[in-house]
């Protein structure tokens, strides 16, 4: 009773790393609540191959339903699990990564327990709160705090009296550690059908394909990054140069994506990846929240933009007033001549 | 087979576009001086739509939409585009709804329309970017769901070839009518408004739209039912109070802050040789660079 669960997603027999992201931060408000971090997964075949990618990251209580159609995911038979594990176990706080599968599940199973879904948080903390119309304090409640608005705003939502607080949590926005402390790692494997009815499996899934990432910005140590100001979809090929000789990746703001100027997996902000490198050159970048909330725990931010103002320079160690033509072929030249 | 399909659509605040005019002195958020638009993502959904309407004869499509009077725009567009009539939720008590509450509005009046067979939107809507109502109608109605849709790929024998797209790939899956939907904006995209609907539907209002001292289109009303547009209160749904608007909803706002970026010590350069390669020389000697 009581305590925090995350829905671990997998692919095949693997365990995604948004789901071990969320594990320890879900250790970490379960510690501060002084209650258990308990996991559930739900696949076909899973049984003896995922466990081993969950318990390290600090599981009390780990829930693995392994049946036959649990894989590739299906919106009924997860929801079922979800709907009737949580009427048993009366978990305070739920997290599932905000994820094609996350954003999928998550309002079906909020909407059957009518609790509360916040979509794509940035930062999760425990906190009280006052509803001054009912002169009532509640204590430890799931601070979920999320740009929102366009990203014009960040705004902190609470959901005092319904259970679980639930919410989800982009891949990359959270790191991921393998728990020191000490925890109890219990698993059980629940038996299917007493909580999927046979019904659940009308969806039928024809054809799943999943590739693995053509490119590795999540974990590249520089990205080079386009906004809006780049122009076209040529005018990033100078940001791809520049990444190459860098060794780094490239990304793009929305509004770029938006544009056509490059494709939609490399899109850095709060609705695409968030990222974390060493250095991040931004390119034309003006720096909306939700691009922003995406990079600003890069090491050293380098602006180049031809507006002094752009609100990325705030956040920037090193602006660049100049246009990207001008500057970029500047970079790539300036590197090749000074580096080894 | 003749379809019946309704097109969840939101008039949305152009939050694409917020320039420096649409921020007030105190450095919040003018939501007057934003254009409402037509929620991007449910211009897809609307497109699907229409192309099912075309490969299925005698299919139906109407724009469900949430919000004060003037969305009933929001209809007006989706006639102007090929949808044949539309409905409008307005009510103070739908006001201050999350996803929650307002997938409860919508659902309830997907019941009172009747024998839906599909049921389409957008994946998810500008201002909110949460993805929770499609899923969450589906939820209250019972039906199966569909989400994050690149194209409906064929609907027979009482079921619907759906091609979607997932982190890191597609997936083609079947579901059994009637199916929830949600489009995402990498589908085709909606077809231009055509002239002769406009031209039929520009004086098409909903009844709280109009003046209350009348228009000069009164007798233009009386003639042409069409031009009336579908207007339902919580009451003409038979919708819940307490299931609606802030009243329904589980979320509460603890704090709004509005953006202030936390300034750094930055250096400012010039966009000359000697700026460039000095900050170049810098960073490979510190080993920032390699």
């Amino acid at each position: 009773m009581n305590n925090v669960f995350v829905y671990v997603e997998i692919e095949g027999t693997q365990v995604q790393e948004v789901s071990q992201e969320l594990l320890t931060k879900g250790r970490k408000l379960a510690n501060e609540l002084k209650v258990e971090l308990h996991a559930v997964v739900a696949g076909t075949g899973i049984k003896g191959k995922v466990e081993e990618q969950i318990l390290p990251y600090g599981v009390d209580k780990l829930f693995v339903f392994d049946a036959p159609e649990l894989f590739p995911y299906t919106s009924a038979p997860h929801t079922d699990i979800l709907v009737n594990l949580f009427k048993e176990e009366q978990p305070q706080i739920c997290l599932m990564g905000a994820t094609v599968i996350g954003r999928d599940l998550g309002p079906r199973v909020s909407s059957s327990l009518t609790s509360g879904l916040t979509a794509d948080c940035t930062e999760l903390e425990i906190g009280e709160y006052e509803d001054k119309k009912n002169n009532k304090v509640y204590k430890d409640l799931l601070y979920q705090i999320r740009p929102a608005f366009g990203g014009n705003i960040v705004a902190t939502i609470v959901n005092p009296e319904h259970r679980p607080q639930m919410a989800t949590v982009r891949s990359g926005v959270m790191q991921k550690t393998v728990y020191e402390g000490e925890c109890r790692k219990e698993v059980v494997y629940p038996e299917v059908s007493k909580y999927v009815s046979p019904e659940a499996f009308v969806v039928k899934v024809l054809d799943h394909h999943v590739e693995a990432a053509k490119h590795n910005l999540k974990g590249a140590p520089i990205v080079v990054a386009g906004g809006y100001g780049m122009g076209s979809k040529e005018g990033f090929d100078m940001l791809f140069e520049l990444a190459k000789v860098l060794h780094g990746e490239v990304g793009g703001s929305r509004a770029a994506v938006d544009a056509g100027f490059c494709d939609h997996d490399r899109q850095i902000g709060q609705t695409g990846v968030t990222v974390h490198p060493k250095v991040y050159i931004a390119c034309g970048i003006s720096g909306q929240i939700q691009h922003i909330a995406g990079m600003q725990d890069s090491g050293i931010i380098i602006s180049v933009n031809s507006d002094p103002d752009a609100p990325i320079n705030r956040i920037a160690d090193y602006v660049i007033v100049g246009t990207v033509e001008e500057v970029v072929p500047k970079l790539i030249r300036y590197y090749k001549q000074n580096s080894k | 087979m003749a379809l019946k399909i309704v097109v969840l659509a939101k008039q949305v605040p152009d939050t694409r576009n917020v320039g420096k005019d649409a921020m007030t002195a105190e450095g919040t958020v003018n939501r007057s001086a934003l254009p409402a638009i037509f929620n991007p993502e449910d211009l897809n959904a609307l497109e699907q739509a229409l192309r099912l309407k075309e490969q299925n004869p005698g299919s139906t499509v109407g724009v469900l939409t949430m919000g004060p009077p003037r969305a009933g725009e929001i209809i007006r567009q989706g006639l102007y585009r090929g949808a044949d009539t539309g409905w409008l939720l307005t009510d103070r008590l739908f006001a201050g709804a999350d996803t929650l509450a307002t997938s409860y509005a919508l659902a309830t009046a997907i019941k009172k329309i009747g024998d839906v067979d599909i049921v389409i939107g957008g994946r998810q809507a500008i201002d909110g970017d949460t993805a929770q109502v499609g899923p969450q109608v589906a939820q209250k109605l019972g039906l199966n769901q569909v989400t994050y849709a690149e194209e409906v790929l064929s609907v027979k024998d009482g079921k619907a070839t759906i091609k979607r797209v997932i982190d890191g790939g597609v997936e083609t899956v079947e579901a059994p009518l009637p199916v929830v939907i949600t489009v995402n904006g990498s589908a085709a995209p909606c077809r231009p408004q055509n002239a002769k609907l406009v031209m039929k539907y520009k004086r098409a209002t909903c009844p709280l739209e109009r003046p209350a001292e009348g228009t000069a289109y009164d007798s233009l009303y009386e003639e042409r039912p069409y031009l009336t547009l579908n207007q339902w209160s919580v009451a003409d749904v038979d919708g819940d109070p307490a299931q609606c608007g802030l009243a329904g909803s589980p979320t509460k706002v603890k704090a709004i802050k509005n953006i202030v970026f936390q300034a750094k010590e930055s250096k400012t350069l010039t966009a000359s040789d000697a700026d460039v390669e000095g900050m170049i020389k810098e960073l490979l000697e510190e080993k920032i660079i390699g």
